[in-house]
């Protein structure tokens, strides 16, 4: 890393809030039926509760299968081809499936102009992938995304929902040892 | 330099906790709110000058009076889907003082009588929503959200809505579109959202940061909050500062503040060696500022007379490296992906445009491309439903103008001069071997 960037991102690490443990699902146990239509309750038309019902699902199977939609489907009362419809305008939608660990670097300018891009190359040299695909073992997916909006605290990698602000390439072997150390 | 003037940021650490925010006088405003005529609140809101703090800055009090009195249902929907790049205010405030969010969304739901608010959150806001559903859980078992409210006898409801990833909905009625559960794309306006808005009843758009000024304008009254700033932008604004800074981060200043405050003052100016090239004073869609417009004023007018916008508030200054063709196509590949491709000039210009500036950077264009990349703009820019378009055509184009003889010098070089040393070469080329 030249100095200059090393210089913004000590900065960053300086001005940045620091970010709560994470919260259990509340009821991940329930069956998803149930969850989807907790989801539809809350709305005054049922239809709000499809990108709710889509992410549930999602979380479910990993990835919106066709065995996903017609979940969705069935509980909402709409047909799969608007739910698919509606899945597929939104980038958090996985219409493949994917790894085990989804891990999304921001390439967007803020994050472009301290270095994203040799996180991303370094990311690609040790999972052996380009961006968007996932290893041959299936633990990792590998993509860039547009602003995630931690510009000043960037170049922001999210790990499987979660952001790491700023993730240098240096902080990218030891993440991914991190994960590969995990059980399972 | 201008001091920091600091209402929405003004404490060390956090307020997550919801006795460390009533402690600080947190929820006193709802109190006072509450018992007020609600048409008095909008007036005070209206007193207070506070413009809209997502892009727009259309003032609030005025946006709030647009609502038809008496209609049932009607909606507040929070923007809270923060994705201009370049801006992570929203993200702050609502990881270190969410209360000051749903006590304002609970002031502004009381005072246009609304059925239901609705916060709608990016969805890739994961960790800012738990604190939001933590937050909202504890003023809740307070008594400040639910049935008949501190005694008042109104009943508030808010309801926390997560987002699935698409920038559009940050666009009002693209988000009201995607709350409906729909696909997000924008609808024509008129009937704009005070009329007919979520499931066509009358609602009320705003952002995460003007609705969390809210409760300290309740609480120090319209009129002195409308002292602070200049004549037509009142206030204090969070301005998120990225890019080529030695200390980047939020920074909550006075309206009166000038970029040169910013990024000199506040952000520690430039990084050893580096010298400033250009600034981006209102997020990724905002025309481009030169080096010498540094005394321009943070406020609304000042940025637009000196030819840009105020936008988001996002501040993102590019260093002396930097290969403007690239950044270029940073942005001009975001928002072609961005695209909903409902309007025809957006959906086709964001893409011809797109591949111009890639033809340009990789070297393969032909003479006369830099001239039809602005063709293609002028045609995008007021042609579309949202803004979206112009958001594509105002900062290309502004880049091309700017920096015409680096656009030029690609295309007669056959490729970009700068791999070596711009920091988003990287992204374009395989500079490992490349000596620095």
């Amino acid at each position: 890393m030249d100095p200059a960037t090393a210089e913004t991102l000590a900065g960053a690490l300086e001005t940045r809030p620091q970010m709560p443990a994470p919260l259990p699902p509340a009821d991940a146990g329930a069956p998803l039926r149930d969850r989807i239509l907790a989801a539809v309750a809350l709305y005054p038309e049922p239809r709000s509760a499809l990108i709710p019902a889509l992410r549930l699902a999602q979380q479910e199977y990993g990835w919106l299968s066709t065995e996903a939609f017609e979940q969705v489907a069935d509980a909402t009362g709409f047909t799969p081809a608007l739910c698919k419809s509606v899945a597929s305008f939104y980038d958090m939608f996985r219409l493949h499936p994917a790894g085990q660990h989804e891990i999304c670097v921001c390439t967007n300018i803020s994050c472009a102009l301290v270095g994203a891009g040799e996180t991303l190359r370094e990311f690609s040299r040790e999972l052996g992938i380009e961006p968007g695909a996932t290893t041959a073992d299936g633990r990792f997916t590998l993509r860039t995304v547009e602003c995630y909006g931690g510009c000043g605290w960037g170049p922001v990698v999210s790990v499987d929902e979660r952001y790491h602000e700023p993730f240098g390439p240096d902080r990218v072997k030891p993440l991914l040892d991190e994960l590969r150390g995990e059980a399972g | 330099m201008s001091e920091p003037r600091k209402i929405l940021l003004d404490f060390e650490g956090d307020r997550r906790d919801i006795h460390a925010y009533e402690q600080a006088g947190g929820y006193a405003s709802l109190r006072t709110a509450l018992g007020m005529e609600a048409g008095d609140v909008v007036a005070m809101v209206d007193t207070s000058g506070l413009r809209g703090r997502g892009g727009a800055g259309f003032p609030t009090g005025r946006k709030a009076s647009f609502l038809p009195k008496g209609r049932t249902p009607a909606y507040l929907c929070v923007n809270a889907d923060e994705s201009e790049p370049g801006t992570f205010k929203d993200r702050e405030i609502m990881l270190r003082n969410p209360h000051a969010l749903i006590e304002g969304v609970l002031i502004m739901s009381y005072a246009m009588s609304a059925t239901s608010a609705f916060i709608y959150i990016r969805g890739e806001y994961r960790t800012e929503f738990e604190v939001l559903k933590r937050a909202l859980e504890e003023a809740h078992a307070r008594g400040y959200v639910g049935r008949n409210v501190l005694g008042s006898g109104y009943d508030a409801t808010v309801v926390l809505h997560r987002g699935a990833g698409a920038y559009i909905c940050g666009e009002e009625t693209a988000l009201l579109t995607s709350l409906e559960g729909e696909r997000g794309q924008p609808r024509s306006k008129p009937p704009f959202p005070a009329v007919a808005g979520l499931y066509a009843a009358p609602t009320l758009v705003n952002n995460v940061e003007t609705l969390a000024s809210i409760p300290y304008i309740v609480h120090m009254g319209g009129e002195a909050y409308a002292a602070i700033g200049t004549e037509r932008s009142k206030g204090t604004r969070v301005f998120s500062l990225s890019g080529n800074v030695k200390r980047p981060g939020n920074y909550e200043l006075p309206l009166t503040a000038t970029l040169r405050d910013l990024i000199e003052g506040h952000g520690g100016g430039m990084p050893e060696g580096r010298t400033m090239k250009a600034i981006i004073p209102g997020g990724s869609s905002t025309p481009l500022l030169m080096p010498d417009q540094l005394d321009t004023g943070l406020d609304y007018e000042s940025i637009a007379a000196a030819g840009s916008m105020a936008g988001s508030g996002a501040v993102v200054v590019i260093d002396d490296r930097t290969c403007m063709v690239q950044l270029a196509l940073r942005v001009a590949e975001f928002y072609r992906h961005e695209s909903c491709g409902k309007c025809t000039p957006c959906r086709e210009g964001t893409k011809w445009g797109t591949d111009i500036v890639r033809r340009i950077e990789d070297g393969s264009a032909r003479q006369g491309e830099v001239d039809l990349l602005l063709n293609v703009c002028d045609r995008i820019l007021g042609k579309n439903l949202c803004p979206l378009g112009d958001a594509f055509a105002m900062p290309i184009a502004s880049y091309v103008t700017h920096f015409r003889d680096e656009f030029q010098r690609h295309v007669d070089e056959g490729g970009c001069p700068f791999v070596a040393q711009s920091p988003i070469a990287s992204l374009y080329h395989d500079t490992s071997g490349v000596p620095a």
